[in-house]
């Protein structure tokens, strides 16, 4: 383990955000990771500034959730946020990244085309993961350096010029994969020793390593989520890299207090006040005499919720015990759309993102 | 009013005539990720040892508590006797598959010991081992053949590995197969085969460009890792092959899973084309994690009616239980609404198909009774199963959740 996380960042709900650059969001899969980077995407942009969001896995997440055709590799502005900011989206893939870094550092292009159309790309960033992931992380890192009026070399301008973008947010990998991913260094180690891929990879790590970089986790409240949440904190950790916020996602509000969750769940519910109730309603559905058959229905089903909700409880409080931020994120009946997504992106923004 | 009342018959997936059969020998559930494909191969596997069959399930990648409860406490790739009450009739073993052991052992089979050692030494393999997508799939095919040959189970249960999509089971084998076929292996560690000339860049050139991003050694461990394996190949791939056609078999039922949520339906539904086009027998689809409407008169009672009598009581400050008891059913009847349109969608793309639902427990499975639980609602015990082949039982063991 490393001592980073008992630095000052380690309390308060901004701690998890504040001063970051490159947001990582990964999560176990179909928990939201890009659903949620998304909307942090957005929450940032909605400060003013310029935020691009970075998808890796060539899977065309974002262009769904976004409901657009499917986008090309290039930075694409798709989303204009509140106080004149924007999140640009690049869909990145290795197989393109690797055409364009031989590109840049050999003027490749057309060797790099045929290479493409015989799967030799494909073969390549397959037999070696590690090359494949410090492309995709250097598209991250540089655009994270990247200064106002110039592109790619940030030598071709003044140190002191403003950020081109003021936050990069990553949509990851799952926790599975995470560690290995963003371990750059050690993945190329057993590839070449010299030349550019290698210092592209001490590049990589040492803004993957910075205190500007954070890894978020998106869990639900279930046991497997928040199990490999867990897992993934302890190697981001044990990397030395700076965990950011544990983002609870699809969180549904109890409809009962506290007192009336617990009896619930232990089967105490009050089912004559409730059948009471059913009867003082006028129902057309309960015709005289029903109530009681009716009332035991509903308490069967208010039983399964308190029982959710308390299981929901132990997870939340397993969860709180990772000392990390909790953001949560509600879960917002009919799927995701821009709505939604500007909703969650508030939520973002009132639990710390938003400074 | 609702949908919920639409009594469109569905043929049942008749779980234990399945599980009871002597033919049937082979069991694999599929579907996309996080559906419940580990729950539904262990309930299956409890089931038919309880009912009488000599059981053996493959899990890949249970919930840690799952594992634990069937005495999985290792993975150790072997499969384990799980304790079960004296009232079985059969037995049941279970394993983890464990991919890196299981690939390591194949090539130990196929190769004389100083090739062997060779392989496993080579990076290039460590990688291929652990971390190639479809590595995983493979080595479940592999494992399931092994079993399959040694006759000491009647019937094997497999759980598929946690991908993306339903079709990478089908599909990832054949992609390594292909991968280590060989040909472009060899053509990339053995530039001067002169296939480098068709790129129109010297030979040198791009030979020199890619040693230096992937670096000399790497490919010389290449190469020595292809002039290896070549040998043992053959009868890699021939062993898929087998499996692959033993899963064309009529001993072997797919059991597709999905959760009624559209991301999830459409996978189950690409795979049951899938399957039919590849000529292997499909038994059913298992829709896990429904909710289910109650069996008494809560039934009838529609998400609108239930909101504006909450909000009638609301309004008069009075009976807060019956209020928040009333808006939880309706939002119930709206999940149970669009999950009986997106069943009714993917029954109408695919006339014919067998149903089982399982209804969402509140609470995880992580122990027999709860996968034993599991089994009885897959075989539509105890009035959980769907709508429209509904029994009247109620006894509201809590398998139900929201
Ligand atoms: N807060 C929410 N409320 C309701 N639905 C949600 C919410 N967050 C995500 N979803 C839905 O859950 C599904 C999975 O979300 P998403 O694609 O973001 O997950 P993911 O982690 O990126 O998945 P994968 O691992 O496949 O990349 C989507 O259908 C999405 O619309
Ligand atoms: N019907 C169900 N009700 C409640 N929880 C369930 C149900 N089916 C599965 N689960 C839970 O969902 C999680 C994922 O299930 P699992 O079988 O591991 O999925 P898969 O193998 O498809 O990835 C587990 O924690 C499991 O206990
Ligand atoms: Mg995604
Ligand atoms: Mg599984």
């Amino acid at each position: 383990m490393n001592d980073r996380e008992q630095g000052p960042r380690t309390s308060g709900p901004g701690a998890a955000f504040a001063g970051a650059r490159l947001h990582i969001v990964t999560g176990k899969g179909g928990t939201g990771k890009t659903t949620a980077a998304t909307a942090l995407a957005l929450s940032l942009a909605s400060r003013g500034g310029r935020v691009l969001l970075v998808e890796v896995e060539g899977r065309q997440g974002v262009a769904t959730l976004l409901g657009s055709p499917a986008l090309p590799y290039e930075e694409r502005e798709m989303i204009s946020a509140p106080n004149g900011g924007s999140v640009h989206v690049l869909a990145a893939d290795a197989e393109a990244a690797l055409l364009e870094y031989l590109e840049m550092f050999y003027g490749m292009r057309r060797a790099g085309q045929a290479l493409t159309r015989l799967g030799a790309v494909d073969f390549a960033t397959t037999i070696a993961p590690g090359l494949r992931d410090v492309l995709l992380t250097g598209k991250a890192t540089e655009a994270v350096r990247r200064r106002a009026g110039g592109r790619r070399r940030s030598t071709d301008t003044p140190a002191d010029a403003p950020f081109h973008y003021g936050a990069v947010v990553m949509d990851a990998p799952p926790t599975g994969r995470i560690a290995q991913f963003l371990n750059v260094n050690s993945e190329v180690a057993g590839l070449a020793r010299v030349g550019p891929i290698r210092n592209h990879a001490d590049r990589v790590m040492e803004v993957i390593r910075s205190e500007q970089t954070r890894v978020h986790f998106v869990t639900l409240l279930e046991e497997m989520p928040a199990q490999e949440t867990r897992d993934g904190i302890a190697e981001i950790r044990g990397m030395g890299l700076d965990v950011g916020a544990v983002v609870v996602n699809m969180v549904s509000p109890p409809l009962l207090d506290g007192a009336g969750l617990a009896a619930a769940a232990a089967g105490e519910l009050d089912t004559a006040e409730l059948a009471a109730g059913l009867k003082a309603a006028r129902l057309d559905t309960a015709r005289t005499g029903e109530h009681e058959a009716l009332a035991a229905d509903l308490a069967e089903e208010v039983r399964a919720h308190a029982l959710r909700h308390l299981l929901e409880e132990r997870v939340r409080g397993e969860l709180e015990g990772l000392g990390r931020p909790l953001v949560e994120l509600p879960r917002l009946e009919g799927g995701v759309d821009r709505d939604a997504l500007s909703h969650l992106a508030r939520g973002f923004a009132e639990q710390g993102a938003g400074q | 009013m609702t949908e919920t009342n639409d009594v469109r018959e569905t043929a049942r997936l008749d779980v234990d005539a399945l599980l009871d059969s002597p033919r049937t020998r082979i069991v694999v559930c599929c579907g996309a990720g996080g559906v419940g494909k580990t729950t539904t191969a262990a309930a299956l596997g409890l089931r038919a040892a309880e009912r009488g069959r000599r059981a053996v399930v493959i899990t890949v990648d249970p919930a840690r508590r799952l594992a634990q409860s069937m005495g999985l406490a290792e993975l150790d790739n072997t499969p384990r006797p799980v304790p079960l009450p004296e009232t079985a009739r059969g037995s049941l073993h279970a394993m983890m598959l464990d991919m890196k052991r299981t690939f390591d052992e194949v090539v130990k089979e196929h190769a004389d010991p100083e090739r062997a050692r060779q392989i496993l030494a080579n990076p290039f393999y460590q990688t291929l081992s652990t971390s190639f997508s479809g590595t995983q799939e493979y080595m479940a095919m592999e494992k399931l053949g092994q079993l399959r040959q040694s006759d000491e189970w009647d019937l094997i249960v497999v759980d598929t590995p946690p991908s993306r999509s339903a079709l990478d089971f089908l599909d990832a084998p054949e992609r390594l197969g292909r991968f280590l076929d060989g040909k472009l292996i060899r053509f990339l560690s053995t530039p001067a085969s002169g296939a480098f000339r068709l790129l129109g860049a010297g030979f040198n050139v791009v030979s020199s460009v890619v040693g230096k991003i992937v670096g000399a050694q790497f490919l010389a461990d290449l190469r020595s890792f292809v002039s290896a394996f070549d040998t043992v190949f053959g009868g890699f791939q021939e062993r898929a092959e087998r499996t692959y056609r033993l899963l064309q078999t009529p001993g072997t039922a797919f059991v597709v899973v999905a959760v009624p949520d559209t991301d999830a339906m459409r996978e189950a539904s690409y795979f049951v084309d899938r399957l039919a086009q590849e000529s292997m027998p499909l038994a059913g689809l298992v829709i896990n994690r429904t909710h289910p409407l109650p069996s008494g008169p809560g039934a009838r009672l529609g998400s609108a009616e239930a909101l504006a009598a909450a909000g009638d009581l609301a309004e008069a400050g009075t009976h807060p239980l019956a209020v928040a008891a009333l808006r939880l059913h309706a939002e119930r009847v709206r999940t149970h609404e669009r999950e009986t349109r997106l069943r009714a969608r993917l029954l109408s793309a695919h006339r014919g198909v067998r149903v089982s639902e399982v209804a969402a427990r509140p609470e995880d499975v992580h122990d027999l009774a709860g996968l034993r639980g599991i089994g009885s609602a897959l075989a539509g015990e105890a009035g959980q199963t769907g709508e429209g082949t509904r029994r009247r039982e109620g006894d509201g063991t809590g398998q139900e959740d929201h």
